[in-house]
């Protein structure tokens, strides 16, 4: 059966916007980046489905290439969320803005 | 012996230096010297000079002296040069002369006072900056002359400058000379435009060529230059400096306020005649000024009570009478009077000056009285040049030249009956002070009592002048008595003869009487007023009418009101400059987007990441619609 | 080479102060004060040797080297004799500030004779150059020395001052370099020659609008350094807050700077745009003459009054540049000497003063000729001076000034007249409140030292003479005035033609030209050699 690619692209686009509004909207550092891997696969999504519309691997490729990269990126920002919880003592991100002005 | 003319002004000028570099050094006998020989000098050169020039000169050629090149620049060519004519010569006498002898009076005059080399750099510079003025041969070296004499009165006003009262009094000399400067300046920048040349001479020479009689540019010209000569010369609108120049030392009072500076404006006149009388309407106005001036400033004199005060009114009106004299076209007259002025008049301050020092200050006539007797030669002198001062006639000077010039004010071309009956009610108030003058000051009872002698050196000066003052109208007697012309004979190889109305053959011997029946009737009835009667300390100055006199008309309310006092309001309220503000408020505008902007960075996440949202879906929406 | 040995003794004994300033206190002084002696002779020395050959030859000495061929820029120096008067100026004041300052700095003293030496440097570089990228440079390199002067040894506002300073003399000077790029992309385009030198640039033709925009971007830059109303609030403060030898320096030189760059590049470049504009500048000058002397009346600060003082004789200077004719111009110079002289004169007082009294407060002082008699007798020379007493200088270049500018512009000059009413008032008050009068405090106070006295006399001396014998300048800067005003009022009146032709063009031996013969020379060199 066939997805249509624009319901593909609309799941993506759905996707990649909750994610958006989960980064805006939380305090949280862990659900801030919980939403950014939201987006992060909302936009493999994106790849997977374009590249089966036309019928090629690079779609599948650059997913493979967005996991990694995902997977890197949580594991060094966790670490800085621990470094940024030691200091701060807290996960509220509104809380580290001593730069300001 | 012509050559020697530079000397005349360099030696003052010389004697000023020389004290004000070496005065700590010198013993005080020696700054004496140095002051009062510097101009002796002079006096004797010119004195040789007038020799040669009376017996060498019939024609009265002018002698010119070129010193050195001053300024050359694309048309204006000023040289530092003297022009000696006949009426150069009487000014250069005059100032010489009767200066070395106030000089001398000052000698021992201010011998106690500290400044005293200060006091005689001063009085050499002033004499040095009044010959430049006289003896200039162009227009900028007269304007040098001109305003150096103006300095010398300020600094010589506020000599004794510790007395607040006395810096004010320099100032407002200062200042308002200087607005009559300014005047002359604009005059001077109009004849520059129209000749292209400075040098007095030239512009006389071709001044009846290229203006037409009674034009517009003459007009305004001449009265550029009458309102400079207003200035120096203390006549209305701009007379009210000199009372209050009164502060200064009586010698100075003498020099300048009487017989020398105040007679700028007289030169001035004199000199630029040719002008004058392309301008019909300018010298009427300087007949019509003179004549109010002397009836406001003899009113004036009438109702003072300080000796100076009465003395610097009265010359203030006198130098109205050298106006009245220069507005109907009598040129040598008020010359003459001019010169017989500066003898009697100085005399008279230096008298004053002699009764206040040994009266201990007191400038009040009503504290004196009876001094006659114990003082006998400043009584005399004093006598004698009040005498000159009334008219008196026939026997003093005073008499010959003020006579003259109300004989003119009314038989001149120029002249009317009015001018005449002016300066006659004029002569009639000046009788009355002036011996309301010596009737309170000299006779009466004691009221406090003479403490000082004056010396030789006092005494030397004032007999001399008092000589002058008596004898020195006989160089020019009127036509029904003698008609010696020697005086105006001298004057009018430079100055045109004054032209008279066809009159009657003994009209002047009518005016002459009515001149001496109303000098004579003055006296008799200053003395019926004020002779031997008894005051109380202060005449009271019972009515506003009688404070209006005494203030001199109140012109310095006037002036206070309209002029002063909104100028000081607008600088004390503008005083941090408004203009200012503007940048201020450039500045506070630039630190208000600063801390704006800075609200933009404060430092939390989710902010920057709005923003970088924001800014891509507006970027995406410009770049794809 | 001797003009740009002139710059390069500033510039070495400033740096050789500043080493020497770590051992020892006297040292600097003494170098900066040996340098600028030096500088003072040789200046002497290049006008007495012009004297014999000044008619006809364009300029006295001159002096070229390459320094960026790719952008058309070089080293070009020139003296003419408005320029060598100028200098002369320079190394005199530059040697009574070195000598007022003796006494008066004590911190850092290397560090304020490096400053002084490079502020004097850029100004003779202003003065000189004729290259406009170098006379930018030199702009430039006058503020930064100014402004440490200001901050590191001023009195109590001095930061606020300096910086005040610093900004307006900066953003008018990008202006101006905006302009100057303007003039260089110009003449590039329509001659294909892409040159900063004063001389080609001279001759470009460009429409009236773009002459009036670039015209305006130069004259508003020297017209904030002349502290023309408005663009005058920095001169109180800087002037008030800086030590005397940078006030002498700031109100003596650095504003002339401005009436240079008018007189220099602004009138021979602009002609049209210049006439077009003169009555709007001739009427700031007459408000900068009036408004200039109405704050100095109303100041209670002495050097504030003094600074203001300046405001108002800087009026007159502008008010005579834009009479365009040759009597006011010779004023203007006259008065940029005369000028320099007084106020500097005036300041240096001030600045003795307050050395004594610790205060600028003229309402704290009274009475002082009895404690302090030749400062007070050196004051009314100056004051006399400052309003234009005949027999001093400055009345020669006010007289020339009003006269020439009469002969542009009747009822402005009447009014600019007034301006000597309104001078003697705030001259008066001056000294009134200063030395006359009662003694508001009992200040026991030394008079004027022979160091100082030195100082004062040879300032008397020369204004003595400048308002007796003003030949001496006045002929000296007659040619170039002459030139300047011709080529001012030529190119107005051959307005409709197309090309402007300058003849004075020729006998310049251009540098451009002889290094294009010089290589000529080398190839034939070379090919003979063959």
């Amino acid at each position: 059966m066939n997805i249509p690619m624009e319901q593909g692209i609309l799941l993506a686009a759905l996707l990649f916007c909750i994610g958006l509004t989960g980064l805006l909207v939380r305090r949280d550092a862990i659900f801030m980046l919980m939403s950014v891997e939201i987006m992060l696969n909302a936009a493999g999504v994106a790849f997977v489905v374009a590249g089966s519309a036309r019928g090629q691997a690079d779609g599948q490729v650059m997913f493979i290439f967005i996991l990694t990269m995902a997977a890197s990126e949580v594991s060094v920002g966790l670490a800085l969320i621990i470094q940024l919880y030691k200091k701060f003592k807290s996960l509220d991100m509104d809380r580290a803005s001593t730069m300001k002005g | 012996m012509k050559e020697l003319l530079w000397l005349i002004v360099a030696l003052p000028f010389a004697g000023s230096l020389i004290l004000a570099l070496f005065s700590r050094k010198l013993p005080r006998f020696a700054c004496a010297i140095i002051g009062v020989g510097t101009v002796s000098m002079s006096a004797i050169i010119t004195f040789l000079i007038s020799i040669d020039f009376l017996y060498n000169n019939p024609t009265g050629i002018p002698y010119n002296q070129v010193l050195w090149q001053w300024m050359d620049v694309y048309g204006l060519s000023a040289k530092m040069a003297f022009t000696l004519d006949t009426v150069s010569l009487t000014f250069v006498f005059v100032i010489t002369f009767v200066g070395a002898l106030i000089h001398l009076y000052s000698a021992k005059f201010m011998w106690k006072d500290d400044g005293f080399a200060r006091f005689f750099t001063f009085m050499n510079l002033f004499i040095g900056f009044m010959l430049i003025l006289v003896l200039a041969d162009n227009f900028l070296l007269l304007v040098l002359g001109w305003e150096g004499v103006g300095l010398c009165s300020y600094l010589l006003i506020g000599y004794w400058f510790k007395e607040p009262a006395n810096g004010y009094a320099a100032r407002k000399a200062f200042i308002v000379t200087r607005v009559g400067d300014t005047a002359l300046v604009i005059g001077i920048f109009i004849l520059f435009m129209t000749y292209h040349t400075l040098n007095i001479q030239a512009v006389l020479d071709s001044a009846p060529s290229t203006w037409v009689v009674g034009s517009g540019i003459a007009t305004i010209t001449a009265f550029l230059l009458l309102s400079g000569a207003i200035g120096k010369s203390a006549q209305l609108p701009l007379q009210t400096w000199l009372p209050d120049a009164m502060v200064a030392p009586s010698p100075v009072s003498a020099l300048i306020h009487a017989a020398t500076m105040v007679t700028a404006g007289v030169y001035l006149i004199a000199r630029t005649h040719v002008l004058f009388d392309l301008a019909p309407i300018a010298q009427t106005s300087i007949a019509i000024i003179g004549a109010i001036t002397l009836l406001v400033a003899g009113i004036s004199a009438l109702n003072q009570q300080d000796i100076k005060k009465i003395l610097a009114y009265s010359t203030i009106s006198q130098i109205g009478y050298m106006f009245l004299a220069l507005g109907v076209g009598a040129w040598s007259a008020a010359i003459f009077h001019f010169m017989i002025h500066a003898f009697f008049k100085s005399l008279l301050f230096l008298g004053a000056g002699s009764v206040i020092s040994v009266m201990h200050d007191e400038h009040n006539i009503f504290k004196m009285g009876g001094l006659w007797k114990k003082l006998p030669v400043i009584f005399w002198t004093f006598l004698i040049a009040s005498c000159a001062l009334a008219a008196l006639p026939l026997v003093t000077a005073g008499f010959y030249s003020k006579d003259k010039i109300l004989w003119l004010a009314f038989a001149s071309d120029k002249g009317s009956v009015w001018l005449w009956l002016a300066g006659i009610t004029g002569a009639f108030i000046t009788a009355l002070y002036t011996f309301r003058m010596v009737f309170v000051t000299f006779f009466g009872q004691i009221k406090a009592q003479p403490t000082q002698r004056i010396g030789i050196w006092m005494t030397i000066p004032l007999i001399v002048l008092a000589v002058l003052s008596f004898a020195g109208g006989f160089i020019e007697l009127p036509d029904n008595m003698g008609h010696v012309v020697l005086f105006s004979n001298f004057i009018n190889k430079t100055l045109p003869v004054t032209t008279i109305k066809e009159l009657g053959h003994y009209t002047e011997l009518i005016f002459q009487l009515i001149a001496a029946a109303v000098a004579v009737s003055g006296v008799v009835l200053a003395y019926k007023l004020y002779f031997g009667k008894k005051f109380p300390a202060d005449e009271p100055q019972r009515d506003a009418l009688q404070r209006f006199f005494y203030k001199g008309f109140d012109f310095d309310l006037l002036y206070d009101k309209v002029i002063v006092t909104p100028i000081v309001f607008i600088s004390r309220i503008n005083k941090n400059d408004f203009i200012n503000q503007f940048y201020m408020g450039l500045g506070s505008f630039i630190q208000l987007l600063n801390k704006a902007l800075s609200a933009t960075q404060n430092g939390k996440v989710r902010w920057y990441a709005t923003a970088l949202v924001i800014g891509a879906i507006i970027i995406l929406t410009i770049f794809y619609s | 080479m001797i003009l740009a040995c002139l710059i390069i003794l500033l510039i070495g004994s400033g740096l050789l102060a500043w080493l020497a300033g770590r051992w020892n206190s006297t040292l600097p002084r003494l170098i900066s004060l040996a340098a600028i002696l030096i500088q003072f002779v040789a200046v002497l020395y290049i006008w007495i040797e012009s004297k014999p050959n000044t008619a006809g030859k364009e300029w006295i000495t001159s002096y070229s080297h390459t320094w960026i061929p790719a952008f058309g820029i070089q080293i070009k120096l020139a003296m003419d004799g408005l320029s060598l008067l100028m200098s002369l100026l320079t190394s005199f004041l530059g040697v009574l500030a070195v000598i007022v300052s003796w006494k008066e700095i004590k911190k850092r003293v290397g560090f304020f004779h490096f400053n002084l030496m490079f502020v004097l440097a850029g100004i003779t570089g202003v003065f000189l150059s004729l290259d406009l990228f170098l006379f930018y440079f030199s702009w430039e390199l006058m503020l930064i020395p100014m402004y440490f002067l200001i901050s590191v040894w001023g009195y109590e506002n001095r930061t606020y001052a300096a910086n005040k300073f610093f900004l307006f003399t900066q953003a008018s000077g990008l202006l101006m370099f905006l302009s100057i790029l303007g003039l260089y992309f110009i003449h590039g385009r329509n001659t294909g020659v892409y040159t900063f030198d004063y001389e080609q640039l001279l001759n470009t033709s460009m429409g009236p609008q773009i002459a009036f925009i670039l015209m305006l971007g130069f004259a508003i830059a020297f017209f904030v350094k002349l502290s023309t109303v408005p663009f005058h609030s920095w001169l109180p403060d800087a002037h008030t807050q800086a030590p005397t030898a940078g006030s002498v320096i700031l109100a003596g030189l650095l504003l002339k700077t401005g009436a240079y760059g008018l007189i220099r590049f602004v009138l021979p470049f602009f002609p049209q745009a210049s006439h077009q504009f003169a009555p709007v500048a001739m009427t700031l000058g007459v408000i900068s003459i009036l408004y200039g002397a109405k704050l100095a009346f109303a100041q209670t600060d002495l050097k504030r009054l003094i600074a203001y003082i300046s405001v108002s004789h800087m009026g007159f200077i502008l008010l005579g540049i834009y009479a365009l004719n040759e009597m006011a111009m010779q004023g203007v110079v006259m008065q940029i000497i005369a000028h320099g002289i007084s106020i500097g004169a005036l300041f240096i007082i001030a600045g003795a003063l307050h050395d004594r009294i610790n205060t600028r407060e003229v309402e704290q002082m009274g009475g002082l000729w009895s404690k302090v008699p030749r400062m007070g007798a050196m004051a009314l020379i100056f004051v006399m001076a400052s309003l234009g007493l005949p027999g001093l200088g400055n009345f020669v270049a006010e007289i020339l000034i009003l006269i020439g500018s009469f002969l542009t512009n009747k009822t402005l000059t009447i009014i600019a007249t007034l301006g000597l009413v309104a001078a003697t008032i705030y001259s008066l008050r001056l000294l009134q409140k200063v030395f006359y009068g009662k003694e508001n405090k009992h200040w026991e106070i030394p008079d004027l030292s022979i160091r100082e006295m030195i100082v004062m006399l040879s300032l008397t001396a020369v204004i003595i003479w400048l308002g007796l014998f003003p030949t001496t300048v006045l002929y000296e800067s007659k040619s170039s005035v002459k030139k300047i005003i011709e080529e001012a009022n030529n190119n107005y009146n051959n307005e409709g033609k197309e090309s402007i032709q300058i003849k004075k063009a020729k006998n310049v031996p251009m540098p451009s030209t002889a290094l294009i013969e010089g290589k000529q020379n080398l190839i034939i060199k070379h090919l003979n050699a063959n």
